[in-house]
């Protein structure tokens, strides 16, 4: 049985590839790598492209090392790895879009982020003119006596963000979900190609405004870690208090917006209360109410001062006040109960092959958190629990939110008092030369990957991959046999992003 | 629950007092709201929610505006499900092209008199997304846009002061005409 070490050591490691290494593989170590994957030993953090090349990410955890493998294809092909390894699937259909590289022995060929649209196709590789004529998309086949299908989308009923949701449902139960994603497809990856590094961190941070200081944080870590720079303390400690301000703002909210989907708005305006509140508070702090912009690459931009300080205090203090009489409320309203429990049920065994991220995978049984593993400062001076469940269902979910409600709130007041004083920003310099980095950062919805090369003061390649790549797919399981109408619910108890996974 | 529900009772509302409208925004819509028709509308806005493709930032403050501090209904603003009930499209996000065709038929599909609301920077004129090969760049490409409410997001006290100068101009036009 190999291990990463081994498959490192039969590549072509690369330079300058920091903080984890990235190697070089022919066909028959990169079969190898998709093999283990299929296996369960290791898990699938991301694949992507570039005009030639395709890179993918993958972390054992009982050995806690992430590598990244690189196949070169000069011949625009390369084996696939959802032949072995499904959860691969929609990523590779991706590089196929956006790059023209096709995986040979992909299971399903049909375009994903390409709605034939742009006028062009590859956009990033060798861009060629677009097909003079739109072939419908395909949705996968359903058979049988009195199915019926519902389009859902992609604009929907709410305030939300756009995609289409194809049912099979036989009667008011759901015998399959397909998503088709896409339509929020700004072509960031596209935009970031010869940008500098201020610009591309503005693009990161936009990636998916509900995580927009999280994008910011792994993008600035990946770009100090290719120029092996290092952030002053203040900054370090500073940028974990605004992401768990980001947290416990988007778990508020959730919460509330769950329960509101099970018709109980009770618990929506009482959380959004207190959301509101939060946002206020770090509009007070930092200027933006979603501290957007705040993490730059080398630290932060603006320093957090008394009044700041003490607004933020006085939102903990009042959510920790307020907060645990709505936890009873949810605990003890049977008829809430009654729509959340077993209710959409993603098993330990998908939550695994998936590599699914955050409270998705944290209901399931899968115990990973960014923070932890490969871990990174200033958590590992910090106390936290990471609460993990194993029911998988919309409940589970509910309540690992709730947990991690109380943890963030109990991180943010850690990260208050042993706040060390000093600078908060360190000059970002160019190095000649490419210069490769990574970062893995744990967002409110999960671990978000950003890798990049830089060139000069130039981004050459930004990859910005959302755990919603791997929640997704998990949302067409779990409504399986579950009935149309708590769709909403086991949506928003997901909440994947749009934007991030469509760029 | 009962508790919570009778605490409401007895705590002051948290519903802030709203802004005044938008004087720039009034006078953008000045040219828009010459045209006669207005009587139908009366002191209310039913307002469909369209994200052409924005970070989700935006779809965030909106939805804020229902909070209770900002309590969006107590001017007659609603947001609907449907085309059909809205008076108002808000556009929010640089308008991808993937969903172009999605913004056209949720504006054909809305009875007239209807008006269209960009909302933040990337409506406006695509943002820092302008020039991609997958953005059309800007609402009033795609729709005849009335009112641009700008910011990266807007906050929501600044939604509000848009809606606001929309409502007003609407009320002003009823009573002159």
């Amino acid at each position: 049985m190999p291990s990463l070490i081994d498959l490192m050591l039969e590549g072509r490691k690369i330079r300058q590839h920091n903080p984890w290494p990235r190697v070089v593989v022919d066909a028959h170590l990169w079969n190898v790598a998709a093999n283990e994957l299929a296996r369960g030993r290791w898990s699938l953090l991301g694949l992507w492209g570039e005009p030639t090349t395709v890179h993918m990410a993958i972390i054992d955890r009982d050995a806690m090392e992430i590598v990244v493998v690189s196949v070169d294809c000069p011949d625009r092909v390369y084996p696939s790895v959802s032949k072995h390894h499904p959860p691969a699937l929609r990523l590779e259909r991706a590089v196929n879009d956006l790059f023209g590289l096709s995986a040979q022995g992909l299971p399903d060929t049909r375009s994903w982020l390409d709605h034939n649209r742009w006028g062009v196709r590859f956009p990033l590789g060798d861009r060629i003119d677009a097909l003079t004529k739109a072939a419908p998309y395909r949705f996968l086949p359903v058979e049988g006596d009195g199915l019926h299908q519902i389009a859902v989308g992609p604009v929907h009923a709410g305030i939300i963000e756009p995609g289409h949701f194809r049912f099979a449902a036989s009667g008011e139960t759901v015998v399959r979900l397909e998503q088709r994603l896409g339509y929020t497809h700004k072509g960031i990856e596209g935009l970031m190609r010869g940008a500098s590094v201020e610009r591309a961190a503005q693009l990161a941070g936009r990636a998916s405004g509900d995580s927009t200081v999280a994008y910011a944080y792994a993008f600035s870590k990946a770009a100090e870690a290719a120029l092996q720079l290092v952030v002053p303390d203040r900054a370090v400690w500073l940028r974990a208090l605004l992401a768990e301000l980001e947290r416990l703002a988007n778990h508020l909210g959730d919460i509330g917006a769950i329960c509101n989907d099970a018709s109980f708005g009770l618990m929506q305006a009482h959380c959004n209360v207190l959301r509101e509140d939060v946002l206020r508070a770090a509009n007070i702090a930092f200027g933006h109410r979603l501290m957007r912009d705040v993490i730059v690459p080398g630290g932060i931009g603006r320093d957090l001062d008394e009044k700041g300080r003490a607004a933020i205090r006085a939102v903990l203090d009042k959510v920790h006040a307020r907060f645990p009489a709505l936890i009873e409320l949810y605990d003890n309203t049977a008829s809430l109960q009654d729509r959340t429990v077993g209710t959409g049920i993603v098993t330990a065994a998908l939550a695994k092959q998936y590599a699914a991220g955050g409270y998705v995978g944290r209901a399931s049984g899968r115990a990973f958190d960014a923070r932890r593993v490969p871990g990174y400062p200033p958590y590992n001076d910090l106390r936290f629990e990471v609460p993990v469940l194993v029911e998988g269902d919309v409940n589970a979910r509910v309540w690992i939110r709730i947990r991690e409600v109380e943890q963030s709130l109990a991180l943010t007041n850690q990260i208050l008092d042993r706040l060390p004083r000093g600078p908060v920003r360190v000059l970002v310099g160019s190095e000649a030369g490419p210069r490769e980095g990574m970062a893995l950062v744990e967002g409110f919805r999960g671990d978000i990957m950003v890798w990049l090369r830089l060139d000069g003061d130039r981004v050459d390649r930004c990859h910005l991959r959302d755990p919603s790549w791997f929640q997704w797919p998990l949302l067409e399981a779990a409504i399986e046999d579950n009935i149309v109408a708590d769709f909403p619910l086991c949506n928003k108890s997901f909440n994947c992003s749009y934007s991030g996974h469509d760029l | 629950m009962r508790k919570l529900l009778f605490q409401g009772f007895f705590r002051p509302p948290l519903t802030e007092q709203g802004p005044d409208a938008d004087e720039a925004a009034v006078e953008e819509l000045a040219a828009a709201f010459q045209r006669a028709a207005r009587r139908r509308l009366g002191r209310s806005l039913s307002i469909r929610e369209v994200d052409a493709g924005s970070c989700n930032a935006c779809e965030l403050e909106i939805h804020a505006l229902n909070n209770a501090y900002y309590d969006v209904e107590r001017f007659g603003i609603r947001f609907v499900a449907s085309p059909r009930h809205a008076d108002v499209l808000m556009i929010t996000g640089p308008v991808t092209k993937n969903m172009r065709e999605a913004v056209e038929r949720t504006y054909d599909a809305m009875p007239n008199p209807k008006w269209v609301v960009a909302v933040g920077d990337c409506a406006r004129d695509g943002g820092c997304f302008a020039g991609s090969y997958a953005v059309v760049g800007g609402a009033s490409q795609v729709v005849p846009v009335d009112l641009h409410i700008p910011g990266c997001p807007p906050p929501p006290a600044t939604i509000l002061r848009g809606l606001l100068s929309l409502l007003d101009r609407t009320a002003k036009s009823v009573t002159s005409t």
